[in-house]
């Protein structure tokens, strides 16, 4: 009972702050944001005070199966729908800013849903909330599994789940609001910030504490993926996030590094964040996923100690790439263009053993649309990550930089491995977290796979010819000495371009969709009554003695 | 220490010392699996995910 009262009465507090805060705010956008953190706070002292057990509620509506299960996957099941929902709401999103840079009519004059406030929105929703539910998911369900331990600290497993989502949540409406540091990757303000290191360090102790309960006495090698993911995410998110806020009520904030030094700091976050957020956390997807569906073990688990190593001591050293003919000091430029070139070794050594698993098994491939899906990721894991080093290069970037050419390098990499791995993932845990016998409908799969990839081959071929194009015209000279092209003669020479990247963005779109009603069909227990994808034929014809019985 | 020895030093110190800690200690990380005996351990490893396969 105590406990009870004194954690309603922590829910008050918060209630009470945040009101107070949002009166008081200098700006209304951090007033926005205090009164959503009021509602949470409402919702979590309603649920105390009217003894509402949210999680029976929950697990009514979302059909958990009544057997508790020998693993705690409560927090696994409303992941994987978080990740639906989000991914969902992520591609809309970028769909609709490639309409916006095609047809510039449909910012509409509205500052709210201008590109400039869409596209962190995008960006966020896919690699953050879309991306980051999904490592969550996969990682307390992997943690499990490979230790053999219930998840420790259930009641903080919680907690990471739904204050992750009131972090986007948060994040989200702030750029709506125009709310940003102007940091890609890094745009929530200072109390956004705070917030997230609270449930990332809740994160962390809810990982570790699982491992330290294992009843395996080796830690699976997916496992060190996760939790390199999970240490450096957040020794990035605080270093590259020390900033004083202009005032404690207010949403504006001063970063301490500034001039070449913030953009340094900035870009050893960004691409770590694509090296251990976007590579680590789905390596660690692949390392146990892969060798799952294909029911072989991994090709080397030796190479996947290598593969580890190498990416940790390389990844952490190439941001500098990314301000190539800046103020940075040349032997740092060089520095990480020579230390993106050599991680091309790791992630093909990575690539080849995710890939080679299917060593003698290479039917699965025509016959298992989850296997097939696994291996264009891995594929395109492999492209991007060959792309990478390629576009790291000093010449190589002369062109490349602040064209399309990096958004189409991004994109293979976002939805060619990122997005198919991930919809592996969610096609394999789906109907085991329910207690489904399969899926809903294996032949959707197949529709969301090829429907994926011709929507990636659309938008990343789409990019690479805007990209060379605006590299080329950018930096051609006449006979004058004088530069040929206007920036307005580039954009009018792409536009072709954009509305295709647009029609693949579509596509992809459609893909998701149809893996959402899939998705969903299974979790109610439907089971779609449907012709086998493939068969051995028979022909009844040809079923008989070769020579007749009575001949005999 | 002006912020310039403080830059010089701590570039000195990163392409003599620093880099061969880190040559050394990746070394022997990469090395560890190639030990005598690992290779029996790493194929136990790699099979773990399938003992007892109704957990999944």
């Amino acid at each position: 009972m105590e406990s009870v009262l004194s954690r309603a009465g922590l829910w008050l507090v918060v209630l009470v702050l945040a009101i107070m805060a949002s009166a008081v705010s200098v700006d209304f956008g951090f007033g926005v944001h205090m009164v959503i953190v009021a509602i949470a706070a409402a919702i979590g002292l309603g649920f105390m005070l009217y003894k509402v057990d949210g999680e029976a509620i929950a697990k009514g509506i979302i059909r958990s199966p009544a057997d508790p299960g020998r693993y705690d996957d409560e927090v696994i099941r409303w992941g994987v729908i978080a990740t639906v929902f989000w991914g969902m709401a992520g591609l809309l999103a970028g769909l609709y800013i490639a309409l916006e840079l095609t047809w510039p009519a449909l910012n509409f004059g509205i500052e709210y849903i201008g590109f400039g406030r869409l596209r962190p929105l995008h960006t966020s929703a896919v690699i953050f909330a879309f991306g980051g539910n999904a490592l969550i998911a996969t990682s307390f369900y992997v943690v499990q599994r490979t230790c053999r331990a219930r998840l420790a600290f259930p009641g903080l497993a919680r907690f990471v789940f739904w204050g992750y989502q009131l972090f986007i949540v948060l994040a989200a409406t702030g750029y709506l609001l125009g709310i940003t540091q102007g940091k890609e990757y890094a745009e929530p303000e200072w109390y956004v910030d705070i917030w997230l290191t609270i449930v990332w360090v809740s994160y962390l102790a809810v990982f570790v504490g699982t491992l330290v309960r294992r009843s395996e006495p080796h830690i699976y090698v997916a496992n060190w993926f996760y939790l390199s993911f999970i240490l450096t995410v957040a020794m990035l998110h605080l270093v590259n996030n020390i900033n004083i806020p202009v005032s404690w009520v207010g949403s504006r904030s001063y970063p301490i590094f500034g001039g070449v030094q913030g953009a340094l700091v900035q870009w050893w976050y960004g691409h770590n964040a694509v090296g251990f957020f976007l590579t680590a956390g789905f390596l660690a997807m692949m390392y146990y996923f892969v060798p799952k569906q294909a029911e072989r073990p991994i090709y080397s688990y030796r190479l996947s100690i290598i593969h580890f190593w190498a990416l940790i001591f390389l990844y952490i050293w190439a941001g500098p790439h990314h301000l190539h003919y800046t103020a940075l000091p040349d032997w740092a430029q060089t520095l990480g263009m020579v230390f993106s070139i050599m991680l091309w070794m790791p992630s093909w050594g990575g690539m080849i053993n995710g890939l080679m698993t299917l060593n003698g098994a290479w039917d699965k491939v025509r016959t298992d649309p989850i296997i097939r899906m696994m291996v264009l990721a891995l594929a395109f894991y492999g492209m991007s990550t060959f792309e990478g080093p390629m576009l790291s290069v000093k010449s190589v970037n002369a062109l490349s930089h602040y064209t399309d050419w990096t958004i189409g390098h991004v994109h293979s990499g976002a939805l060619g491995w990122n997005g198919m791995i991930t919809f592996a993932c969610l096609y394999y845990m789906t109907p085991r977290l329910w207690g489904r016998t399969r899926l809903y409908s294996l032949r959707m799969v197949n529709w969301h796979f090829w429907l994926a990839t011709v929507g990636i081959v659309f938008y990343i071929a789409a990019m690479w010819v805007a990209g060379i194009t605006q590299g080329l015209m950018w930096r051609e000279y006449g006979a004058d000495g004088y530069l040929v092209n206007s920036f307005a003669d580039t954009v009018a020479a792409i536009h072709p371009m954009y509305a295709l990247r647009a029609f693949g963005g579509l596509l992809y779109l459609a893909g998701a969709v149809v893996m959402t009603i899939n998705i969903w069909r299974t979790i109610l227990g439907h089971l779609r009554e449907e012709a086998p994808l493939r068969d051995a034929t028979y022909d009844p014809a040809a079923d008989r003695p070769l020579v007749p019985a009575t001949a005999n | 220490m002006t912020a310039t020895q403080t830059y010089d030093a701590l570039r000195h110190l990163a392409d003599s010392w620093g880099l061969v800690a880190m040559g050394v200690f990746f070394t022997l990380f990469v090395a560890w699996p190639f030990r005598p005996g690992a290779s029996n351990r790493n194929q136990a490893a790699a099979t773990s995910i399938f003992e007892d396969d109704d957990d999944d």
